[in-house]
């Protein structure tokens, strides 16, 4: 397979007064799994028609494999899509519809007309392209399915044959638009298995579209965030999680969502929440400013010196326990613990505990949003 | 109901003896609720039908005070009425130029006029206009465009230097001119209806399609919008079908029809409201409403099994 990379510098797209795209650089590499994820309006979906080419930018040029495509029709880039609605030809059987991009691209214009193309097309051109399709079919596990209309296929079957259809042109790289959004819970994870498989043994270049965080963490070589048409952060699933660029990143990867703490910067740059200490700071150039502490639910365990908070429920998860508490000191802010189920249970619900977390597992946000350095790293003092 | 007392078997129980009465009440209840729907249906479309086949094997005119039974002898008698067949001839020619022009057209205008984004609504309302308008007004105002002296269609041919054609009195001119008066008049018809089917296609498809390499208009045409107007087309072809066929307010004011221009509609209003041959009419009728059917039956049956999917 003749995987390419993408180059994406520059894009800006408007409609009407809105920037949909704002100066985007993006690049992809041959071969690579790369997420587009972020909350619906985000631009993610704009830039993959973009790079798609059906939809021109105002600005910024578009590359693949080296190759300028920006003024490019579509046809002409060799990229596959596959459309959240499947986008399957539904008067023509699955055989029909993967054998499409094939027939379009080896048969003359007069051999795809209706009727007489039939006559006029070269047999060992049509067993070539039948080969093909019963091969891609194969790799999709859905060639007794080839003489069945989309119409008689379930979602998870019709999902296959866009992907057949897809795969069956080996094309530069794979364009996925919220593919397994219009599936049910269990298929969707079962496919997010698949679609990964597939692009191991493949090894194209996929960029794929998704609101999900889950799809994008466990399926992606990298993953760039996207929110109000600019990309906030562009790295691994680790990087994301483990160091979020600001707190949009924050917010949008892990589940359940980051706890957030409302902090103060002393003049010495300590760091307080709600006037007590909690031993880490940071330059004191930001004193007195305000900025949130960010806190992952598996990073806070119930700690007798800790910030005392009150239970207000606790929600089984198989495996984990998520407690979901108030802070005492102002019951406006939410925490969520997560515990293994195993462990004890402290108290119940409407009950009192203390939290503390490790402060090199704490991520500070200065008032723009934008990830602090936390330098002064002390153990969490009560 | 006999399924029932069958599934129940054991007939000498108590509960299988009283639900078949249940069944009955139930069942007189339904035929209770359907009686006006069916009464209406007889009333308005069985019953005329039924008279009309009396009428067509009688000799009845009308206000006449004896008739008789004469069997087929007005179907015999219409198969052998010179006037009658040229009408057929000639109605069966209108509606093969009507036809796939009135739907070739359509199809064309639709797909031009749906590429428009702020003219559109000027196109359709154009389009439309003769369709709104009553055939018979436009039909004084066709005359008086193909006059052969006054008109500005031959003032024009003239201008090139041709010869002034008389489009309303050269015999075999005036079936075509009348044709394409009936192409002018359903094109708009055909057009808002090819819009909508035009309107329904998703527009992912087109966009899988470029991506799939379809980069000419003519394979997207073929790949998507073809098949999945295919719905539409049948529709539009059968009421095109019908309304050629139906061709009359032309015949009768632009020519009355002179200069063996006859149509169906035409020689059978001739019969019925002129002449009074009440029961020949009513069998020119039963022919018609039979040729009509059998197009309709035939065309949906035959595309049906291309469209669906």
């Amino acid at each position: 397979m003749s995987s390419k990379s993408l180059e994406i510098s520059g894009i800006g797209k408007g409609f009407g007064a809105d920037d949909v795209l704002k100066n985007i650089d993006l690049s992809v590499r041959p071969g690579e799994f790369l997420s587009l994820v972020g909350m619906s309006g985000c631009g993610k979906s704009t830039l993959l028609r973009v790079i798609a080419g059906l939809e021109r930018p105002d600005r910024g040029r578009v590359m693949i494999g080296g190759t300028d495509v920006t003024d490019m029709d579509p046809s002409d880039r060799n990229l596959a899509m596959v459309f959240q609605s499947y986008a399957l030809y539904p008067h023509m059987s699955v055989r029909q519809n993967i054998a499409t991009p094939l027939r379009m691209r080896n048969l003359s214009l007069a051999a795809r007309l209706p009727l007489v193309g039939r006559m006029s097309a070269p047999a060992d051109r049509l067993k070539d392209i039948d080969r093909q399709v019963v091969q891609a079919a194969e790799t999709l596990q859905i060639a007794h399915l080839l003489d069945r209309k989309p119409g008689q296929l379930s979602g998870g079957q019709r999902q296959r044959v866009a992907l057949a259809r897809a795969l069956v042109r080996q094309p530069a790289a794979f364009l996925m638009d919220e593919p397994l959004s219009n599936l049910d819970a269990k298929l969707r994870a079962h496919m997010r298995d698949e679609l990964a498989a597939l692009h191991r043994r493949l090894g194209a270049t996929f960029v794929y579209v998704t609101h999900d965080q889950v799809e994008a963490m466990t399926m992606s070589n990298r993953i760039a965030l996207m929110c109000e048409g600019r990309i906030e952060q562009l790295g691994t699933p680790e990087d994301l999680y483990e160091r979020p660029a600001s707190l949009t990143v924050a917010r949008f990867i892990g589940s359940p969502s980051i706890n957030l703490l409302p902090v103060e910067i002393s003049a010495n740059g300590a760091i307080s929440v709600f006037g007590r200490s909690l031993g880490i700071g940071t330059s004191a150039a930001r004193a007195g400013t305000v900025a949130t502490l960010g806190i992952r639910a598996e990073d806070l365990q119930p700690d007798a010196d800790g910030l005392p908070v009150r239970v207000e429920r606790t929600e089984m998860h198989g495996a984990d326990r998520f407690i979901h508490a108030s802070l005492v000191a102002d019951s406006s802010v939410h925490l969520t613990l997560r515990q293994a189920s195993g462990e004890p249970l402290a108290v119940g619900d409407g009950g009192m505990i203390a939290v503390s977390f490790r402060p090199d597992r704490a991520h500070l946000f200065g008032a723009d949003g934008l990830r602090l350095a936390t330098p002064a790293a002390r153990e969490l003092v009560a | 109901m006999s399924a029932v007392s069958d599934i129940s078997g054991a007939a000498s129980t108590p509960a299988s003896r009283r639900r078949p009465a249940i069944a009955r009440k139930m069942a007189r209840r339904g035929f209770l609720f359907v009686a006006p729907a069916v009464l209406l249906l007889l009333a308005i479309y069985a019953i005329p039908v039924l008279v009309l086949a009396g009428f067509s094997v009688t000799d009845y005119q009308l206000g006449a005070l004896s008739t008789r039974f004469i069997g087929i002898d007005n179907f015999t008698a219409a198969f052998s009425d010179q006037v009658f067949m040229r009408a057929m001839k000639n109605t069966v020619i209108y509606a093969l130029i009507v036809i796939p022009l009135g739907v070739g057209l359509g199809l064309g205008v639709a797909l031009l006029v749906h590429g428009r984004k702020r003219s559109r609504g000027f196109w359709e309302a154009a389009y439309f206009l003769p369709v709104t308008a009553t055939l018979v007004a436009m039909a004084t105002v066709w005359q008086f465009l193909l006059h052969p002296s006054i008109g500005p269609v031959n003032a024009a041919i003239k201008w090139m230097g041709f010869e002034p054609v008389s489009f309303l009195s050269n015999p075999a001119l005036l079936i075509p001119t009348m044709a394409m008066i009936g192409v002018w008049q359903v094109l708009g018809f055909n057009m808002v209806l090819f819009l909508a089917g035009l309107t329904a296609i998703p527009k992912d498809l087109y966009e899988a399609a470029r991506l799939d390499g379809a980069k000419s208009p003519i394979d997207r045409f073929f790949t998507v919008t073809w098949p999945m107007l295919g719905p539409t087309t049948l529709f539009v072809v059968v009421t095109t079908s019908i309304s050629a066929f139906k061709v009359f307010e032309t015949v009768a004011v632009l020519t009355k029809g002179r200069f063996g221009s006859e149509v169906l509609l035409f020689s059978l209003y001739l019969e019925g409201f002129e002449y009074s041959n009440t029961g020949y009419a009513a069998a020119l009728t039963l022919i018609f409403l039979a040729i009509i059917l059998v197009l309709s039956i035939g065309q949906t049956v035959h595309l049906d099994r291309k469209v669906h999917y």
